[in-house]
């Protein structure tokens, strides 16, 4: 052991200069959130909850294309259709089973009308499984509650497509 | 009948005393959160209560309804017995901590001495509560800590020494009032430091806390503990530390007295001055915690015997010189 640093070790000088920046740490802002009470900031990109979006007109804008059941790498939509008395082809079933997706967003690049989409919240843990098991329902109604956040994210994200 | 009444006397001043010293020490479980999250820019506990102080409380709460769980192959007598025993001897320690001139519970003559017993007592909680548990991690927890406290309290005892050279007299009251002049940090500072140091190492703190170290041992000695058990384990910790703030600030920061005596700080009741100094002192405990990393068992071994001790003797002998070359030891008559 060099002398210098025997003197450093004896006077404790890296400990005091330790506790040094320790003490000017804690005057500064913490980096962390209050966060139920606020929340971060989150991108338009944002792979959250499903949700199944309807036309101004209140039409769904689902067509029954069966592209995301087919891309689905976790295979967790399943979508049954049929033609409805206008003779458009509409869904019966569209179900997604929130346990086995992955939250990949291809479901929502594989929609060629945009129906459906992955939301910002993220917030939807439930006490039982079978919560977890969306219908269409439940899908459109999630589609309506976030349909005004739904379309700026879209708009924002449009020129990166 | 009269012996009746002197106790109910006691008892009423026994719990004067029990009762700011537990709801201090759940506060100062707080502080200690709140500090090393702000030194990592966290935030710390701070949603039960104003400024979370309620933390602690709602923590207590939630470890009485918890269930106890004794393991099957525990030595139940002594498992029920080892939390008892840490909670028990951190606060009966409390009695001789003079929190002003006559603001103590027991005036006793050999205060240090006394002080200096029941904290090395507590290391029985501790062993009691790791060989009880009858699993490996337990145990292994204990025989470190009782090594390690073992280790520590030799160069307590000797730094004790150096004081109670300049003092000449065991009773605490006449340590502090013999700070009057001159605290005994500016003379015996490295003394003091190292009193620091070896208190870390005596409390179980960072970064001396092998004995709990949870990335090799789980949580030690207190592994098997559950429940309000594992809270007597967590309050008895804490009750040590702030007796060894408050050791270190009668030893060496003048204990009660003003820091200078003269106008506006003498009008500060003495009670606030020695609060002051103990959550000076824990602030540092608490600070040092989120600065350092933890020592290695050998590296805690070679600087308690090979360095700490060493030098507290070579400070001791140059303490008694000094005095006596100057002749400024103290005059007691027996």
């Amino acid at each position: 052991m060099n002398f210098s640093r025997l003197l450093k070790t004896i006077f404790l000088v890296e400990f005091v200069s330790g506790l040094y920046m320790a003490v000017k740490e804690l005057f500064k802002k913490s980096k962390t959130i209050n966060y139920p009470f606020e929340k971060g900031s989150i991108s338009p990109r944002m792979r959250g909850e499903h949700a199944l979006r309807r036309y101004p007109n209140g039409e769904e804008r689902c067509i029954a294309c069966k592209l995301c059941e087919a891309v689905c790498p976790a295979q967790a939509i399943t979508i049954e259709s049929s033609e409805r008395s206008d003779g458009s082809r509409k869904t019966t079933r569209y179900d997604i089973d929130m346990l086995k997706c992955i939250y990949c967003g291809l479901c929502q690049e594989s929609c060629p009308v945009d129906a459906i989409v992955q939301g910002p919240n993220f917030e939807f843990a439930t006490e039982t499984r079978e919560e977890l098991y969306y219908n269409k329902e439940k899908l459109l109604e999630n589609g309506d509650r976030w349909e005004t956040v739904l379309a700026k994210n879209i708009k924002l994200d449009k020129p990166y497509r | 009948m009269e012996y009746l009444q002197i106790l109910g006397q006691e008892i009423y001043k026994i719990i004067f005393i029990l009762i700011p010293i537990l709801v201090s020490v759940a506060m100062i479980v707080w502080l200690d959160r709140r500090v090393w999250g702000l030194v990592q820019k966290r935030r710390g506990p701070n949603v039960v209560g104003p400024f979370g102080l309620f933390q602690t409380l709602a923590d207590a709460l939630k470890y009485i309804f918890k269930e106890i769980i004794i393991p099957a192959s525990a030595n139940k007598v002594v498992f029920i017995l080892a939390p008892i025993v840490t909670m028990t001897l951190a606060l009966v320690a409390w009695a001789v901590i003079p929190m002003s001139e006559d603001l103590v519970l027991a005036n006793i003559n050999v205060g240090v001495l006394y002080l200096f017993a029941v904290s090395s007592l507590g290391v029985y909680g501790i062993i009691m509560g790791g060989w009880a548990s009858n699993s490996k991690y337990p145990f292994l927890g204990a025989i470190r800590s009782a090594a390690q406290m073992v280790s520590y309290e030799v160069s307590i005892g000797i730094i004790i020494i150096n004081v109670l050279l300049c003092v000449g007299s065991l009773n605490l009251n006449d340590i502090v009032l013999a700070q009057k002049q001159l605290w005994y940090v500016i003379p015996l500072f490295p003394m003091f430091v190292i009193f620091f140091i070896s208190a870390l190492a005596e409390t179980n703190r960072p970064p001396f806390d092998l004995p709990e170290a949870e990335a090799e041992l789980v949580a030690g000695y207190q592994t098997e503990y559950s429940g309000m058990m594992y809270a007597m384990f967590w309050l008895g910790e804490y009750a040590n530390i702030l007796l060894m703030c408050a050791m270190g600030s009668i030893l060496f920061l003048g204990g009660w007295l003003p820091i200078m005596d003269i106008y506006p700080f003498n009008i500060i009741p003495a009670p606030i001055w020695m609060i002051l100094k103990i959550l000076f002192l824990f602030l540092l405990f608490a600070l040092i915690k989120a600065i350092v990393p933890r020592y290695r068992y050998d590296q805690l071994m070679r600087l308690g015997w090979k360095i700490f001790l060493p030098f507290s003797l070579l400070y001791l002998v140059l303490t008694a010189s000094f005095l006596f070359y100057f002749d400024k030891l103290p005059k007691v008559n027996f």
